[in-house]
């Protein structure tokens, strides 16, 4: 489903990620990890193609695609949605009228007829219920003082409306209280499906305890420097990513 | 492609209300001395009073200059090279719609603003003004059951001559300004609009300008009395064809608010902006002014400007009556070269006076748009309240918004709250949106009709739909 080689990218003349290689399968969980800073946010924005990122090198794939030439409108209307790290406030549009609006675009570009009120209202109901959200959150303008985690609740709501076929949670666990994480991850797991894949950013073994990922990545200064199965994230938590760094000075050095 | 290079190509996009009728007008000469003042007032078959009146406002209007303090630039007018009345040559005033010659109401039809009953809007009544003239007032007969007078400015100094006289001017004297001052000498149009005590207008009244004769300049007025205890919503819209040079429009509008009396004044201002590169579009140099006579009157004036090349207009509020409000709500939008310096004034004179100012001005392109804003209290406003938000929404780098707010507090009672905000639109924001599937385009002024959500919703339904779509127009190609 999605392929990704050699990508290098800057931003504002700094390179930030320096080839990253990934390929995902449909149905499968990604987990990605790694240090503050490390490129892990960037990523996920390279790949739905926000504005000021730069591409130095590589090639990204979707369903075959070149998704690199597309507009993000684009991206996501094939099916890509990124869960924002810091989701975004938009004074003075309702959170239910920009859910719709995103919706009927993505509807109508695939042929399909647009919801109307009515049907988007029931669909909405439905889907709130998978995060527990409060309705009184879709009356308000687009995450305008929401807390941290009813934005964090609103993004999966919102993934839960818009049924991409790749989703990228960027931190979605951060700024979660204990039980919120466990709705939000049990809301996530009801989403995961044969023909859907997931990329999950995170910091916290704890969400993969939840959402039991089919493999974890290493991001450590724009490169993944280590690939495993859920215990490579076990073995972080505990080790931290020092040793990991560590050896890849090691290997860089033996390499040249 | 780049949000920013997206956002710099915005509204190469055509003009929907510009075309030309062809029909046959009768115009007098063009330039102004007493000669034409006397020859539009003998044209309207005015009373002595009248002609008078224009007469001194015209040497008046002699001793002026252009104002100078506003932040638009254009070349000084020609006042001599306008022609000052022109109208659609009719064998007699038509005394019902079927003797209105067809193709000025197919010109409503295709602006939007069918004038048979049947077709219109069943909550509002329209007075329609071509270039000089009202050709048409609707709904005249059933707003007369109730004691309403609404009709054309020139049927009003016919049949109402008391209420004029006592009226013109009144609020907006000659003296004030040089466009206040040209306007009185040579107006030639308008509405007229009186609601008697106690009576609760049960309709939206309106009035559509629309210029279409070729350097002819607009000069209507527009005279609006509340009596006691009533209420009126007036709506006001108006376009103009593409021409290349710039036309001039200088209304004056009044309005009276008596004892306990509320009116509210929306518009909706779409004339020609020029085209893309600043060639052409209407001069909008307009003076708007309501007085709150009475106690607990209130005067509300609601506008979304998106039009003209250049707009001077600064609609006001005198706070005369104790417990009297002004409010004061403006979107105003400027594109490609459009510079707008709009504003209002807020006098309080009476106890307990409260006043509010919401504005919203939206620069693209390499519009420049100027916020102006005076409050004054007066040393016997005791109490008074004011509470003023500017926000400003940038969408290119090569636009710029300008705030001057003034504030002048003679009574120490006085209570002031000032809030402003600029800020760009933001690439996260496009970004959030687009990454949920909405276009760039949709995006943009979905973004900034949000931004204007608290002038909007001041707006009666069927125009804020309108606003809205005129801005989604008005901001099209802003991202290609
Ligand atoms: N617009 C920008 N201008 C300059 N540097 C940037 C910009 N965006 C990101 N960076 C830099 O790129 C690097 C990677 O940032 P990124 O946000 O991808 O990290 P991250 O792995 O998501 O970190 P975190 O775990 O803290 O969210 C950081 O050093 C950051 O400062
Ligand atoms: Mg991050």
């Amino acid at each position: 489903m999605l392929e990704i080689k050699g990508l290098r990218a800057q931003v504002e003349g700094k390179e930030i990620l320096h080839g990253i290689d990934l390929c995902v399968y449909p149905g499968e969980v990604h987990a990605i990890m790694g240090p503050n800073g490390s490129g892990k946010s960037t990523l996920a924005k390279v790949l739905a193609g926000r504005e000021g990122y730069g591409i130095v090198n590589g090639e990204v794939r979707f369903n075959g695609k070149n998704l690199l030439v597309m507009q993000p409108e684009d991206r996501a209307r094939a099916g890509i949605f990124l869960g924002f790290q810091y989701p975004v406030e938009i004074p003075g549009i309702s959170n239910m009228y920009f859910l719709k609006t995103a919706l009927n675009s993505i509807r109508k570009n695939r042929g399909l007829e647009e919801l109307d009120a009515m049907d988007f209202l029931a669909l909405a109901k439905e889907k709130m219920k998978l995060v527990d959200m409060d309705e009184s959150l879709m009356r308000r303008a687009v995450n305008e003082g929401f807390s941290g985690g009813e934005k964090k609740r609103n993004e999966i709501f919102q993934m839960a409306v818009l049924e991409p076929q790749l989703a990228i949670l960027d931190e979605t666990d951060s700024g979660l209280d204990i039980d919120a994480l466990k709705t939000i991850a049990s809301g996530i797991n009801a989403l995961r499906r044969q023909d859907r894949a997931m990329i999950l950013v995170t910091h916290y073994q704890r969400l993969l305890n939840y959402i039991v990922p089919n493999k974890v990545h290493v991001l450590l200064d724009g490169r993944i420097v280590r690939s495993g199965g859920k215990e490579l994230a076990l073995e972080l938590e505990e080790k931290g990513y020092g040793w990991l760094e560590e050896e890849t000075i090691r290997e860089q050095a033996v390499n040249s | 492609m780049s949000a920013n290079s997206n956002i710099e190509e915005l509204a190469n996009r055509e003009y929907k209300y510009g075309f030309v009728t062809d029909i046959e007008t009768d115009t007098i000469p063009r330039g102004l001395n007493e000669e034409i003042i006397r020859l539009i007032s003998a044209k309207k078959n005015e009373p002595e009073f009248m002609l008078d009146w224009r007469l001194k406002a015209y040497r008046h209007w002699q001793t002026m200059k252009d104002p100078t303090w506003a932040n638009v630039h254009f070349e000084p007018i020609n006042y001599q090279d306008i022609c000052y009345y022109a109208a659609p040559k009719m064998k007699s005033k038509p005394k019902s719609l079927d003797e209105v010659d067809p193709e000025l109401l197919a010109t409503y039809e295709k602006l939007g603003i069918p004038l048979r009953e049947r077709d219109l809007l069943a909550g509002v009544a329209v007075d329609a003004v071509f270039d000089s003239i009202s050709v048409a007032t609707t709904f005249k007969e059933k707003l007369a059951e109730l004691g309403i007078i609404f009709c054309s400015f020139s049927e009003a100094v016919q049949n109402h001559p008391e209420l004029v006289r006592r009226y013109l001017g009144d609020v907006v004297p000659f003296t004030d300004n040089l466009f206040a001052a040209l306007n009185s000498a040579v107006f030639s149009d308008g509405s007229f609009c009186y609601i008697p005590k106690g009576v609760r207008c049960p309709m939206e009244l309106s009035t559509y300008f629309r210029i279409n004769a070729a350097s002819t300049g607009q000069f209507e007025r527009t005279l609006i009395i509340a009596d006691e205890g009533s209420y009126v919503s007036y709506l006001e819209g108006c376009t103009a064809p593409m021409r290349d040079e710039n036309q001039l429009h200088a209304a004056v509008v009044e309005l009276i608010a008596h004892d306990n009396a509320q009116i509210k004044y929306s518009t909706v201002q779409n004339w020609y902006p020029g085209d893309k590169n600043g060639k052409g579009g209407i001069f909008n140099f307009v003076t708007k002014r309501g007085k709150c006579k009475g106690v607990n009157s209130k005067i509300s004036w609601t506008q979304v400007e998106t039009g003209s090349a250049i707009t001077w207009k600064y609609p006001s509020c005198i706070l005369m009556g104790d417990n009297s409000i002004g409010e004061f709500y403006s979107v105003a939008l400027t594109n490609n070269y459009q510079q707008a310096d709009t504003g209002t004034k807020m006098i309080h004179m009476g106890k307990n006076t409260r006043s509010t100012i919401v504005s919203k001005g939206i620069s693209a392109g390499h519009g420049q748009n100027t916020y102006r804003g005076m409050v004054k209290i007066l040393k016997n406003a005791d109490n008074a309240r004011n509470y003023s938000r500017c926000d400003s929404l940038l969408l290119s780098d090569k636009c710029g918004a300008h705030t001057f707010p003034y504030i002048e507090v003679k009574n120490s009672t006085a209570l002031m709250e000032h809030e402003a905000s600029t800020s760009k639109i933001g690439e996260d924001q496009l970004f959030y949106c687009q990454q949920r599937g909405i276009s760039s385009e949709a995006a943009v002024s979905m973004i900034v009709n949000g931004f204007c959500k608290e002038v909007f919703k001041e707006l009666p339904m069927e125009f804020a739909v309108e606003a809205q779509k005129l801005l989604g127009v008005s901001l099209e190609g802003c991202v290609g």
